[in-house]
Formats: structure tokens, C-alpha cells, sequence
């Protein structure tokens, strides 16, 4: 199928062939011809952000929470740099998302003409791949590649840069099945031999663990599904990195929590002991591995990912397979069975009473108060009061992101969006509405710090606007908590420029942009203050005001191993060595 | 530093041998790299370099195949064996990428770099100079009462080496291309 059109119509036409529904952006003079395509249409639905930031991590969330790629259209100059840290942002975290931006004329790139940007320049390194499209006839088949790059191997952010005279100029229109083929393909399928040995890997552990990743969500539900019968049919242990949550369920009798720097004890103690590790979809960060020196030093390593730059990156492994989770997943459970492998309890009974051992720590342990909310109890509570809904939860970056992880379960994937890689505030409140443009009907809440919340918090107009009735549930500790806590810990208490003076009234704003606000002070109060907030069919900000200089543990100090962590305030002093503050 | 100005360090193997010393682990390693010829991908590739903090010795670049715009980049860089493997990995899932090989470790290659040396001299140095040229077999390509122009095609530590040895003779300027690299033998890359 091929037809004469404009390159703006040919944009909106590539949208929709490509089963596009909703499209993040902000408009401006370099993309006015593809708003007013935009506007003569009913097929895709533009969600008009407050920031270009917002479009991206907007898009981000919508991506993450339903398995499709996130859609942002912008203009030159200022549009396409304020859409660049959510860019960096996907990139690190493997979300796949397709922003447009428009570009100054193609005669007058290069000659500073008006809100004109190197915009391939300067996203080149924070995209998967970005293309500046200087003829009409060219686009379709531009844009149908820029999908296929976003989606297929490790998924990311492409961009595509559209100057003005080709929106306007008239070309032919190709669909998604004639544009040519690039030289890019990655592999899926895992390599037989090194699938046996995985097999056989599986048979003989004494000591095993599954370390599971964010691959495992992008790779899809069949990934997910696979995991949990593979680790039904072997019975061995599961942990899961921050991007992993929900893979495999929290309540299963596997699950032995989020490992990392401030994971579970009993995850990091048992990454550290086993014999024999599965990384399925996991990049071996550092907030994983620690001292990489001292990284499970006696286990063997299998290694499933899609990407070969993965591999061997970061720490050496003695079976990789590069190829996609599921594919991978499905072909070790089809050998497994093949083999006539049964599971062995009784040989893996010795390593599930040591890991019982380190459950009992329980290492989540918190000082409780009665006077002031503890910002542990809080989740705790949000999580007793919601676990039973339809549940996304988008989050903000610090401690309370990492309480959030510890102390909210997730049963199923795609319900968990947070800023890993990059670690953005600002990230939550967008992401937030990305998710509820989504899932309109679902419940979602955005944990959140004040400080990071203030970053976007504009966005919370979208949600007015689009009638998303997000929660923002933030944890007021009046601090830049996470680096509070490292400045306590590394820099002899000395709190330079981590206490924010001037906040706003939280109630107030809420209401100011036409949500509601609630704030809750005193724990006796919180039950039915969150109850207010889940019973408010709109956004609401709730002010949590939580003690002020609480540390977030269990905490692997930088430059430490995983059998160093840290449980308790008390032991803290003195922990971290000079060395580790390079790390940060 | 000796009479004709020659780095220390640099006579490792032989006079010919100039090329920087490897710091411990490290290996150096050409690689060739088949790209799609589109606008911007030599900065792709300069940027993956620069960016992820791996050296580059010597970039060649060119058209090899003009109706199917491929263009092949020949890279000489140095690092232990696990950077050169992410280089080639990091390399290998660039959108623009086809084919990468590395020529050092997959079986014999032929390197060549061509360079064109400017000497200014009268007397004796300037005798010197062209007598030098002959035993290098570099070729006179332009030629005043004051100056020689020389061309001189070799590996690269070849051209290091006459290079030094113009030093003191009055060089004034160097041009090279870089290195150019092939496989030994029928097969491709
Ligand atoms: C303040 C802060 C603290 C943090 N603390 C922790 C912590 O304690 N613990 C923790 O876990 N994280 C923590 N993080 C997050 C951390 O920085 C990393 O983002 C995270 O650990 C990376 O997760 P991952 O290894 O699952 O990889 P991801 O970034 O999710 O990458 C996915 C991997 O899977 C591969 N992949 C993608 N698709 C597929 C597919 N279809 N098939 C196969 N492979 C695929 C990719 O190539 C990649 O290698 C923290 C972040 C912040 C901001
Ligand atoms: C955009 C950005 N700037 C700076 C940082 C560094 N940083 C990490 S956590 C943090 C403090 C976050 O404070 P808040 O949002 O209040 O959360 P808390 O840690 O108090 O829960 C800062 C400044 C960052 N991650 N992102």
C-alpha cells in the first residue's frame, strides 16, 4: 500500500499503523503541521504535558505499565532538549519509546536560525538510535524502523527529527510491511550448547539462586510465566533487582525479596554463598554487585541476555546465553523435561535452612513510634490498605523510593515504575499520569519525596486537566533524604544544602490546581487519612509528614561486599571506608 | 633523548618499532567495522569511543561500496581484553553496524598507511634527508631548492620511524591517512 501525502499526515498515518493510541508531547512552531493532523483526527489521543520532561518519563510510564512503546512529540530546540534526561532515562532502563521532534527547515539548518538545536548532536548518546529525515519520500519507512528499534533486541528511546519543510512537502506513504529491513537484528533464540550446560548447571547446584532483572519484564508476560514455572520446577531461590519487582510474585514461597545495596539480607547473603547463580534479564550493576572483587566469589554464572554488550561487562560469567527471556526460559524448561530432571528438595533442603537463618534477621526492622509517622509504617500501611486494589505504583528517586521496594509487594509485573538506571527525580509524578492515561481505572499512586516531587509536580495540572486521578503519596521528611543519610554516614554529619527551608503548603497547592490535598501528621490518624485519599475520585496530594532524619536499611556501603551489609542504625559507625565515598 | 631526537622507550624491538609502549594488560587491535554510509555515523562511532572511554590509535574511513552506501572504518585501539570485547560488543549492536572484525586476532592482515612528510633543508641535511628516503623507499612527490615533499606507504611504525629520523633533519609537517587493513588470503573483511 503506498499514497501521496504530507509528511505530517504521513507521521500521524505511521502512528496509527502502528496500533498507536495515545501520544505524549507539547507543541510548538516546528511541529504546528503535525498538530493540526493531530487535530483532524480522533484515532490517537494527545495527553498535553506541562514540560517536555513530563512527556517523556509520561511516556515512560504508559510503556512500562502495559508492554507497548511510549510516544512523545515535541518541537525544536528547547521542546527537544527538555525532552532529553527522560531520554537518558529510558535508555538506561530499557524502556522503548519513540519521540518526535520538530526541526527548523532544512535550509536553514546550521545557520542558528530560531529555536534551532544540534538535536541529533545532542541525543545521539542517549538514544538506541536517532535519525534526522531530510526527505518526505523518506519518512514512513523512518518511521516504521524507528519502531522496530525501539521495540525489538534491548528495548530504548529512538528519536526521529522532522524538519518543518518536511512536514509540509508531499511524498509516497509506505506501511509498516514495505519499509526495508535494517542491518540490525538481534538474536532471540539462546544457543543450544550453552542451554544444555545451563541444564546441566540447574541439575547438579547444591546452592542455587535466581537473579532476575528487568529483562524479564521487557521480554513480556511469557517471560514472566516462564520464571515462575521454572522456579516451581526447580525450587530454587528467587531475588529480583529493582527493575524486576513483580516477575515473580511477592507472595510466592521462592521469593526471597529485592537484592542490592539496600535489598534483603537474606538475597544479598544468599547471592554471596550460592554455588551456582541465574541472571535472567540482569545487568550486574553496581548497586548489585558491590566490591566487584568480592561478588559471589564461588559461585558459576549463567548469564540470559539480549544484549552481547551485557555480557562479561561488568563480571565475568561461565555460561552465556544471548538471547531474549522468554525464548531462553522456554528452551531450558523444554531440555530440563527433555532430560527427564526432577526436582531435588532434600538436596536443596541444607540451603533453604541457611536462607530460613537469614530471613529470621528479619532485616526490615524498624524502630516504631506512636508520635510521629515512621515513613517504614506509612508504606506498611498503604500497602495493608491497597494491596487489594487494581495497583500501580509509580515512584520519586531516594529513600522513599527504596522503602517502597522493601516494604510494597508486587504480585504482577508491569505494576512497578521507578528510575533505576538514572536515578531521575521528577521521574514519579509524570510517569504516574502516564500510567493512569493507560489504565484509567486502575489505582495509582506515586510514592514520592518532597523534594523530587517538586521537580514536576506541574504535571499535576495534566492529571487535572485529563481527569487522572492519581495519588501522590509523599513522604515529607523536609529533606533531601538519600543524600541526608550519605552525608550522615560519609561526610561527618555535615548536612551541606540538604534541608529544604521554604516548602510549600501541600494542601494548598493541591487545591490550587484543582485536586485535594490531605496531610497527615500523627500515625493514630493515618488508617483513615489514607482511606480519605483512596476514596477521592481525583488526584490528590497527600502530605505524609514523616520523621525527618530516618536511614533507609538494610544499606551495602559502597565499596563493601554483600556479606558486609548493614542492618541497624547502630552499627553504622565507621562503616564505610574512605574509598567508598568515590562510588557514591 | 638521543642525537636524532627519538622518544625513549620507543626502540622496543627494533629501530622500526616507535609506537607507544602498552600500559600492563592492555593489547592493541585493528578493527574493521562495515557501516551503512549515512550522515553522522563516523560521530556515532567516535561518540561510542569517547563516551565509553576507550582509546582510538588511528581511524580510517572511506566509501567502499557506493551503490549499497557502505563504508568501512578501520580502528586502532588499545585495552585489556575484556574492554576490546565490550568494544566490539558495544560496536556490533550499533543500529548503523553490519559486520565487525577484528583483524589481529582473526588470522593474518596486511596494514598499510600511507603519510606525505615535508623536510626543509639545504646541505647536508638535505642529502641526508633523501638518502634516508631511499632506504625507506619514500618517493619524492614535490620538490623546491629549499624542500622535499615525501611519500611513504607502510605499517605504521615504519612511517614513526622515518618520520623521527626527519626530526632533526627539519621536518615541518606531517600527513597521514591512518591505518588501512585486510585479511590475508581469498576470504572477506
Ligand atoms: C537511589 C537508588 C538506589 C538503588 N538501589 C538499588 C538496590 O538496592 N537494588 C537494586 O536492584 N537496584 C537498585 N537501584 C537500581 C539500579 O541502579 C539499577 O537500575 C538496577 O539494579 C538495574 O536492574 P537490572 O539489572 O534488572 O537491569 P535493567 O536496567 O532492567 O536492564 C535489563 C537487562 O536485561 C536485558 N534485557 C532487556 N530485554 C531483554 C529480553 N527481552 N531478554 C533478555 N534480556 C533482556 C537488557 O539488555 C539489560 O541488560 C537503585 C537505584 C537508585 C536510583
Ligand atoms: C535530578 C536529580 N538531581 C539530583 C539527584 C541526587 N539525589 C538523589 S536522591 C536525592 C534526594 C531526594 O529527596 P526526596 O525526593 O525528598 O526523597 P527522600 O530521599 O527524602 O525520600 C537527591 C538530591 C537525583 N537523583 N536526581
Amino acid at each position: 500500500m503506498s499514497r501521496e501525502m504530507t509528511g505530517a499526515q504521513i507521521v500521524v498515518q505511521a502512528l496509527k499503523d502502528q496500533g498507536v493510541d495515545t501520544v505524549f508531547g507539547y507543541p510548538g512552531g516546528a511541529v504546528l503541521p503535525i498538530y493540526d493532523e493531530l487535530f483532524k483526527q480522533n484515532d490517537i489521543r494527545h495527553i498535553l504535558v506541562r514540560h517536555e520532561q513530563g512527556a517523556t518519563h509520561a511516556a515512560e510510564g504508559y510503556a512500562r505499565s502495559t508492554g507497548k512503546p511510549g510516544v512523545v512529540l515535541v518541537t525544536s530546540g528547547p521542546g527537544a532538549t527538555n525532552a532529553v534526561t527522560g531520554m537518558a532515562d529510558a535508555l538506561l532502563d530499557s524502556i522503548p519509546m519513540i519521540v518526535l521532534t520538530g526541526q527548523v527547515p532544512t535550509f536553514l539548518i546550521g545557520s542558528d536560525a530560531f529555536q534551532e538545536a544540534d538535536t541529533i548532536g545532542i541525543t545521539r548518546p542517549c538514544t538506541k538510535h536517532n535519525w534526522l529525515v531530510k526527505e518526505t519520500d523518506q519518512l514512513s519507512d523512518v518511521l516504521h524502523q524507528a519502531f522496530f528499534v525501539a521495540t525489538n533486541g534491548r528495548p530504548g528511546p529512538v528519536l526521529i527529527d522532522i524538519p518543518k519543510d518536511v512536514q509540509f512537502a508531499t511524498g509516497t506513504y509506505r506501511g509498516p510491511e514495505d519499509a526495508p529491513a535494517l542491518p540490525y537484528r538481534p538474536r532471540t533464540e539462546g544457543d543450544a550448547d550453552m542451554i544444555e550446560a545451563a541444564v546441566e548447571m540447574i541439575e547438579t547446584a547444591e546452592r542455587p539462586i535466581l537473579y532476575t532483572g528487568g529483562g524479564v519484564i521487557n521480554s513480556g508476560d511469557e517471560a514472566t510465566r516462564l520464571l515462575r514455572e521454572l522456579a516451581e520446577a526447580t525450587g530454587f531461590p528467587v531475588t529480583s533487582t529493582l527493575m524486576g519487582l513483580g516477575a515473580y510474585p511477592a507472595s510466592g514461597e521462592a521469593w526471597l525479596g529485592m537484592l542490592g545495596m539496600h535489598g534483603m539480607y537474606e538475597a544479598n547473603m544468599a547471592m554471596h554463598d550460592c554455588d551456582a547463580m541465574f541472571c535472567i534479564g540482569a545487568r550486574f550493576d553496581d548497586r548489585i554487585t558491590g566490591r566487584l572483587d568480592a561478588f559471589s566469589p564461588g559461585s558459576k554464572k549463567v548469564h540470559i541476555d539480549i544484549d552481547p554488550s551485557s555480557i562479561n561487562k561488568n563480571v565475568m560469567v561461565d555460561v552465556p546465553i544471548i538471547g531474549d527471556v522468554a525464548c531462553v526460559l522456554a528452551a531450558i524448561l523444554e531440555r530440563w523435561k527433555a532430560r527427564g530432571s526432577k526436582l531435588k528438595r532434600d538436596r536443596l533442603t541444607g540451603w533453604w535452612t541457611q536462607i530460613d537463618a537469614w530471613r529470621a534477621i528479619k532485616c526490615l526492622t524498624y524502630k516504631g513510634s506512636e508520635t510521629v509517622i515512621k515513613p517504614q509504617y506509612a508504606l506498611e500501611r498503604l500497602e495493608a490498605l491497597t494491596r487489594d486494589h487494581d495497583r500501580y505504583i509509580t515512584t520519586e528517586v531516594g529513600q522513599h523510593q527504596m522503602w517502597a521496594a522493601q516494604f510494597l509487594h508486587f504480585q504482577e509485573p508491569k505494576r512497578w515504575m521507578t528510575s533505576g538506571g538514572l536515578g531521575t527525580m521528577g521521574y514519579g509524578v509524570p510517569a504516574s499520569v502516564g500510567v493512569q492515561i493507560a489504565h484509567p481505572d486502575a489505582l495509582v499512586i506515586n510514592v514520592a519525596g518532597e523534594a523530587s516531587f517538586m521537580m514536576t509536580m506541574q504535571e499535576l495540572s495534566t492529571a487535572v486537566q485529563y481527569r487522572a486521578p492519581v495519588k501522590q503519596f509523599i513522604l515529607n521528611n523536609e529533606r533531601l533524604g538519600m543524600v541526608r543519610q550519605w552525608q550522615q554516614l560519609l561526610h561527618g554529619e555535615r548536612y551541606s544544602h540538604t534541608y529544604s527551608e521554604a516548602l510549600p503548603d501541600f494542601v494548598k497547592m493541591a487545591e490550587a490546581f484543582g485536586a485535594k490535598g490531605i496531610r497527615c501528621e500523627n500515625p493514630a490518624d493515618l488508617d483513615e487519612a489514607i482511606r480519605e485519599m483512596l476514596a477521592y475520585d481525583g488526584p490528590v496530594i497527600f502530605d505524609c509528614m514523616v520523621e525527618k532524619h530516618e536511614n533507609c536499611f538494610p544499606m551495602i556501603p559502597s565499596g563493601k561486599a554483600h556479606n558486609e551489609m548493614l542492618l541497624g542504625e547502630a552499627s553504622t559507625e565507621g562503616a564505610i571506608d574512605a574509598g567508598g565515598g568515590m562510588l557514591v | 633523548m638521543n642525537a636524532l631526537n627519538i622518544p625513549q622507550g620507543s626502540t622496543a624491538h627494533s629501530a622500526y618499532s616507535l609506537r607507544s609502549s602498552l600500559a600492563e594488560g592492555e593489547e592493541r587491535r585493528t578493527l574493521a567495522v562495515l557501516v551503512v554510509n549515512e550522515a553522522g555515523v563516523l560521530a556515532r562511532v567516535i561518540g561510542l569511543f569517547s563516551g565509553r572511554g576507550y582509546n582510538i590509535e588511528s581511524l580510517t574511513v572511506a566509501e567502499t561500496d557506493h551503490v549499497s552506501r557502505r563504508s568501512r572504518i578501520t580502528v586502532v585501539t588499545t585495552g585489556t581484553p575484556a574492554v576490546i570485547a565490550q568494544i566490539k560488543a558495544q560496536l556490533s549492536r550499533m543500529v548503523v553496524v553490519i559486520d565487525v572484525h577484528d583483524l589481529t586476532t582473526e588470522g593474518p592482515s596486511v596494514e598499510r598507511e600511507l603519510a606525505l612528510i615535508k623536510v626543509a633543508a639545504t646541505g647536508e641535511a638535505r642529502v641526508e634527508s633523501l638518502r634516508l628516503a631511499d632506504v625507506f623507499r619514500a618517493r619524492v612527490v614535490d620538490t623546491t631548492l629549499r624542500s622535499f615533499v615525501f611519500e611513504l606507504t607502510g605499517p605504521s611504525d615504519k612511517i614513526d620511524a622515518f618520520v623521527e629520523l626527519m626530526a632533526p633533519l627539519g621536518l615541518v609537517d606531517v600527513s597521514r591517512t591512518g591505518v588501512a587493513a585486510i585479511k590475508r588470503g581469498p576470504e572477506g573483511m
